[in-house]
């Protein structure tokens, strides 16, 4: 049985196999093709936080595979554990189905679930810890539109301390032959331990220097809430404010990715222009998604 | 054997610990759950001249023998601690800690967002890695690292 649980339990191969399955199911997700490979199966969204999206984007995947979905939202996920351990929750629930999606504020939560459960288990985001499928979307975001992974040169912009997109992303771009800069302010920036136990090209950089020359420039949210000083927020955050003059300096070739929801990290103004691919992004979401539940349900 | 004799006196049957790291005999006790209720005779030398690691602690315990959790707990805080096994004054059996590669419910992590901190039915478990002669260790569920393992012995 396989589960989903670190992109760190990924080789090469494996994630790029994902990829390329992705790449198959794309007319059965736009529903230009029928595919009915997962019928008779049911999945269950096991939710202990919302998150809209992400559900949206499995049950999506699931059914356009002619699968199932059972939801279990947060607040039933919470009455379930109501003095019920996750493991028990896991014992049971994971005898109604064929597969567990896994969303949880505690990091590590999917892997102790994967451990209790009698089916495959894949995370949707523990607390700051993983959340693989996010990764292999934006993997496959990259390869679909710079035609490429290998060689590419990403920037990754805003909170790289806390972001677990950003900290799977990068530990997954390393495996690849690319180039990263990391753009943060101070008391965002990627930390210490986590730097050590990378090998790769990584550089810290300033936005304005490396604009013009790279290929990705990966977006995400300042959290309000890290700011201990409102006005420290402020300065910080419209410094790395994207603009159509910002949009202006990159590359045409260039793609502007954010794993969304935004507030005003980029400006909506940008929304229209050629580099602009994020909306296209939340679309991939579903066909890696289908290729994950078929891979982990097949 | 000399340099041992001059600082603790010979046991008959027991557990002599040698080549603790200067500091950490204490800990050492700890682990071996020894306190001030222990009936068995401890003794201990602390700051000891030594070749090897020039300062280094000594831990005696008479009519002790160790165990396996034990020694894993003691090479996490001292990988390079000798264990002697005593036999009516004789070395009966001698060998190094070796560290384990994984450790279960012996460290905590302080992680408080860490499923392993939860009231799950769970034990923590680490993976432990020597790097530029430190040890560290890692979280098999959220992944922390943490390098002052003694701060974290459950
Ligand atoms: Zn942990």
């Amino acid at each position: 049985m396989k589960h989903l649980i670190s992109i760190e339990d990924l080789t090469k191969q494996e994630i790029l196999k994902i990829l390329d399955k992705a790449e198959e199911f794309e007319d059965v997700a736009l529903g230009i093709r029928k595919c009915r490979i997962l019928e008779g199966k049911i999945l269950a969204n096991l939710f202990f936080e919302p998150s809209t999206r992400t559900r949206i984007s499995f049950e999506t995947a699931m059914k356009r595979l002619g699968g199932e979905v059972v939801n279990i939202s947060a607040q039933e996920a919470s009455s379930i554990a109501k003095g019920e351990t996750l493991a028990d929750t896991i014992k049971v629930v994971s005898n109604y189905c064929d597969a567990i999606v896994i969303r949880h504020p505690l990091e590590g939560a999917a892997r102790f679930a994967a451990e209790n459960s009698a089916v495959p288990v894949i995370n949707a985001g523990d607390g700051a810890g993983q959340h693989p499928t996010q990764t292999l979307l934006d993997l496959y975001t990259i390869r679909k539109e710079c035609r490429k992974l290998e060689g590419i040169s990403i920037a990754l912009v805003g909170d790289l301390k806390y972001s677990r997109t950003i900290h799977s992303l990068i530990k997954a771009l390393t495996l690849f032959d690319t180039k990263i800069y990391l753009v943060s302010p101070e008391i965002l920036s990627l930390p210490e331990d986590f730097l050590e136990e990378l090998n790769g090209d990584i550089k810290r950089a300033k936005l304005e220097d490396i604009i013009g020359e790279i290929d990705v420039l990966y977006v995400t949210r300042i959290q309000k809430e890290r700011f201990l000083d409102e006005e420290e927020y402020r300065k910080v955050a419209g410094s790395y404010r994207i603009t159509t003059a910002t949009v202006e300096k990159m590359k045409e070739s260039a793609i502007i990715l954010h794993p969304l929801p935004r507030v005003d990290e980029i400006d909506v103004k940008v929304d229209s222009m050629r580099q602009a691919r994020y909306f296209k992004q939340a679309f991939y979401g579903v066909p890696v998604r289908m290729a994950i539940l078929s891979e982990v349900m097949l | 054997m000399k340099e041992r004799e001059l600082v603790v006196s010979k046991i008959r049957e027991g557990t002599v610990i040698d080549h603790i790291p200067a500091g950490k005999a204490l800990l050492v006790l700890k682990i071996l759950g020894i306190d001030e209720r222990t009936k068995e005779t401890v003794s201990m030398a602390l700051n000891v001249p030594s070749k090897k690691m020039g300062r280094k602690d000594i831990v005696k315990v008479e009519g002790l023998f160790i165990k396996e959790e034990e020694l894993n707990k003691i090479a996490l805080i001292a990988p390079n601690a000798t264990i002697n096994l005593i036999r009516d004054y004789e070395i009966e059996k001698k060998f190094k800690v070796k560290l384990p590669e994984v450790v279960k419910g012996i460290l905590r992590c302080p992680n408080r967002m860490c499923i392993s901190n939860s009231k799950e039915p769970i034990k923590s478990i680490f993976y432990v890695k020597v790097q530029d002669n430190e040890v560290f260790a890692k979280c098999h569920y959220c992944g922390r690292r943490i390098r002052e393992l003694a701060e974290f012995l459950l």
